[in-house]
């Protein structure tokens, strides 16, 4: 569904990403791991259109998507929840999904109908799923951490996408809101058909829900493969895990 | 906030209040009334912008000032019928902001402000030498307006329908997905690109209806005060409308009509004490700023809000 | 026209410009170091004028009371703002810069009043001392008032000045650091709050200055802020934000186009000012020179 052919892209003489490779088939989840700085956000900002590359193509159901706006790319089917959350704060929980509804519906410029009577049903519908129905009304900005990344994957999903790409989305959660939160994704992607790809640092949560993984490190792919492959290889174990072996 | 029944009862207590104002109160008042509702309106435009969709428009009575020498113009300068002056207004407004706005938008907030604050200077530099055309730095003064709207309480009238109206349509776009659309757009630009809003686009349109509305609100006052001046398009008249919304409340949709209320009153009451009002004005901007960061209005919806979450 | 006539009007239009760079100059520090959009600053320039009219006045308006004010206004003016900072500003660096910009809008307009109070509403004279009256003949027929040479003398000097408080004073040193990044500043030790306030007494100073010295050409009058924190500010936006250099490269332009505008078409002269700014920014939106920001 998603080929990353070949990105680079350097920052002032910083090779942020070098020749990076990663694909993702319909239906999978795919976990791009790395120690800090590899370059997993910088990647995730290419495919997303936030940052152009300097070279290489990025290809989503064979289109070629390399550079169009954000916007665009979103409208193709890709959505995305940022590792700092991201939220309308002086919105309510309700209208922050709502909005992203109301952008994928392109009614965006309805001037004179309020906007409560656009789409209750499918928001409500999210909020539901997501488990935040009860908070419908609280202003984005006074929910806890791990209510607001929950939030975050909400206002992705209102996108109806095809592809969700998650940066870090249990950081700063606790075990239990980890889990809770891992669980919803895998159930979101079994009843909506989605495809995730996510990066994380958390190694339980990689390697306890990824099909695949892909190892960045220093803004390079390593390798990619399953779960078996990634934790039996040498160059992985030696760069990441820290083992060394004779 | 005006959603719930006692809120609408209160409004629509005040509406009859505003029609029947001119029977019992004195000719200054009712001119004083129509400033009121008119510079309400002017800092209601600007709010839409400021307060909703967090662009900083420093320099919001350029269109304000074009709107209502365009009107003045027609009027004085042409034998066209007065509604064209009244519709060149707004048009005007709008015009001229969004050809601002296309110059400014592609720029940060605070590029976008001072690029705005140049433009702006640039218009009234233009406005203020040009003696021939504009009357200059001594304005025009006396102008002709259609005599049922000539005297003071017909002005009145007519200050006060309009601004309903446009009242109302700023309100209900404020409230529309588009509303909501500038809003998301003000607390997070980047997420709303990301979930496939067109910003640049949303925020000129924002600006186009802010500088339409300006420029109704400069029309209303050539029938008020049936006089131009330079002055209106200067940015310290630009600054005093900013204050009405920081005073009333800017994350509410009547804190600058109460702002531009609450300065016009003191301003009428001090001016009769003492000549010294910018001082007043100044030291009371310093107290706002102080203690009531978020307006009369905010400073009471908190208040009600911290007294809902106690009784939840 | 002729050529000297032409030359020596521009000479009298680059020594403005200096005023402009001294004033904008200090607005440009406390943009660039404190971020704050310093709208007194024009009402700080005329309370400088106003002081320079009662320094002289009370010295009999002898050559002597000119010095003294040369050097008495600015002081005056720092001391102003100086408590206006302890009592209020230093509160107030963390809010949103259209806060401060209302802040320091409000205090102009209590400066103005202020100054109508204390010197009363009708314009006010102060007299070129007599070392520097009268012409001086620089080439052939071209002829400049002393005092504008003084000016035009004065304005490198005081740029150069300037460029070592800045570049190689340790406090200067230490506001350029503490503008790009106050945190960083502040965990070194560094008591930052001192450090603000230093540098917008040495802004403010500077708008005093330029207020004394331009006090001889023109009447000192009401309303003389108002004009002038737009250019100012106008100046400082085309220059780059916190450039110092920045501020006399927009003076230049700014002072040169009045100067050419009014030698063109004196009844529109002022409006080439305006035109030259909004034609930079709109290919160098922010500013002809790096910002700090």
């Amino acid at each position: 569904m998603l080929e990353v052919i070949g990105v680079s892209k350097s920052f002032d003489g910083f090779m942020a990403v070098s020749r990076a490779q990663l694909d993702v088939k319909k239906g999978e989840i795919v976990a791009v791991i790395g120690p800090n700085g590899a370059g997993k956000t910088t990647l995730f900002n290419l495919i997303t259109g936030l940052l152009k590359p300097d070279s290489g193509k990025i290809l989503y159901k064979g289109e070629d998507i390399t550079g169009l706006d954000p916007y665009e790319i979103f409208r193709k089917g890709i959505s995305r929840s940022f590792q700092i959350v991201n939220l309308f704060m002086r919105l309510t929980v309700f209208e922050n999904v709502q909005l992203s509804i109301l952008s994928r519906e392109k009614r965006t410029w309805s001037f004179f109908k309020g906007a409560s009577h656009f789409f209750r049903d499918e928001t409500d519908h999210v909020l539901e799923q997501v488990g935040l129905k009860e908070k419908k009304y609280t202003l984005a900005g006074f929910l806890s951490h791990g209510e607001q990344k929950i939030l975050e994957i909400a206002i992705a999903l209102g996108g109806k996408p095809e592809l969700m790409i998650l940066d870090e989305p249990t950081a700063g959660m606790s075990p239990e809101e980890t889990f809770r939160c891992m669980e919803l994704i895998r159930k979101l992607r079994e009843e909506l058909d989605l495809t995730i790809l996510f990066c994380e640092h958390d190694m339980d949560v990689v390697f306890g829900y990824a099909n695949r993984i892909m190892v960045m490190v220093r803004g390079e792919t390593v390798i990619q493969g399953t779960c078996d492959e990634i934790r039996c290889d040498r160059l992985v174990q030696e760069a990441y895990l820290g083992v060394t072996h004779e | 906030m005006v959603k719930n029944g006692q809120g609408r009862r209160i409004l629509y207590a005040i509406l009859i209040l505003l029609f029947l104002f001119p029977f019992f109160a004195p000719r200054f008042y009712v001119y004083l009334m129509s400033l009121v509702l008119l510079y309400g309106l002017l800092a209601t435009s600007l709010n839409l912008v400021l307060g909703y969709g967090g662009m900083f428009q420093f320099h919001h009575c350029v269109f304000y000032g074009v709107g209502a020498y365009a009107t003045a113009l027609i009027l004085t300068k042409t034998q066209l019928h007065p509604i064209f002056a009244f519709l060149a207004a707004p048009l005007s407004g709008a015009m001229l902001s969004l050809i601002m706005g296309i110059i400014c938008v592609r720029l940060s907030r605070l590029y976008f402000g001072m690029l705005q604050i140049s433009l702006g200077s640039l218009v009234w530099a233009i406005v203020y030498r040009w003696y021939s055309f504009t009357g200059g730095d001594d304005g025009i003064h006396g102008i002709p307006v259609p005599e049922i709207i000539g005297s003071t309480n017909g002005a009145y009238y007519f200050t006060l329908i309009i601004t309903g109206i446009s009242m109302f349509l700023l309100y209900l776009i404020v409230n529309s997905p588009f509303g909501k659309t500038l809003q998301g757009i003000r607390d997070n630009a980047l997420r709303s690109e990301m979930i496939g809003v067109n910003v640049k686009l949303h925020q000129l349109a924002a600006l186009t209806i802010a500088g339409f509305f300006a420029g109704v609100a400069g029309m209303l006052f050539v029938v008020v005060d049936t006089t131009v001046f330079p002055e209106m398009l200067f940015w310290t008249l630009s600054l005093e409308v900013l204050i009405m919304c920081l005073v009333g409340g800017w994350f509410s949709f009547l804190g600058p009509m109460l702002g531009a209320a609450v300065i016009l009153t003191l301003r009428t009451i001090v001016s009769t004490y003492t000549v010294y009002w910018a001082l007043v004005l100044g030291i009371t901007m310093t107290l706002v700023i102080f203690f009531l960061p978020n307006g009369i209005l905010g400073f009471l919806e908190e208040r009600l809000m911290r007294g809902k979450k106690a009784d939840a | 026209m002729d050529l000297y006539g032409f030359l020596s009007q521009v000479l009298v239009g680059l020594s403005r410009t200096v005023i402009l760079f001294i004033v904008s100059s200090g607005l440009s520090l406390i943009l660039g170091v404190l971020r704050i959009p310093n709208v007194a600053h024009g009402s700080l320039y005329m309370i400088g004028a106003f002081a320079a009219y009662s320094i002289t006045k009370f010295f009999g308006g002898t050559d002597i009371g000119f010095w003294a004010a040369l050097l008495g206004a600015p002081l005056f003016v720092a001391l102003i703002s100086f408590i206006a900072e302890r009592a209020v500003f230093q509160f107030l660096y963390e809010r949103e810069h259209i806060m401060l910009l209302l802040l320091t809008f409000g205090f102009s307009l209590i400066f103005g009043d202020l100054v109508k109070l204390v010197w009363g509403g009708e314009y006010k004279t102060v007299a070129v001392p007599k070392v520097l009256q009268g012409y001086v003949l620089l080439f052939k027929h071209l002829h400049l008032p002393l005092y504008n040479a003084f000016l035009l003398v004065l304005g490198p000097i005081m740029a150069f000045l300037l460029w070592l408080f800045v570049n190689k004073t340790k406090i200067g040193k230490i506001s350029r650091a503490a503008a790009v990044d106050r945190e960083m500043v502040g965990a070194v030790g560094i008591n930052v709050s001192w450090v603000f306030g230093i540098t917008f007494v040495v802004g403010c100073f500077l708008a005093g200055l330029g207020g004394m010295l331009v006090a001889p050409t023109i009447s000192v009058t009401l309303g003389m802020d108002h004009t002038l924190i737009m250019e100012s500010f106008l100046i400082v936006i085309i220059g780059g934000l916190g450039n110092i250099w920045g501020a006399l490269l927009g003076a230049l332009i700014f002072g040169l186009a009045q100067s050419l505008g009014i030698l063109m078409w004196p009844k529109f002269g002022i409006v080439f000012p305006y035109a030259a700014v909004v034609l930079v920014l709109t290919f160098k939106p922010r500013g002809l020179l790096k910002s700090t920001w």
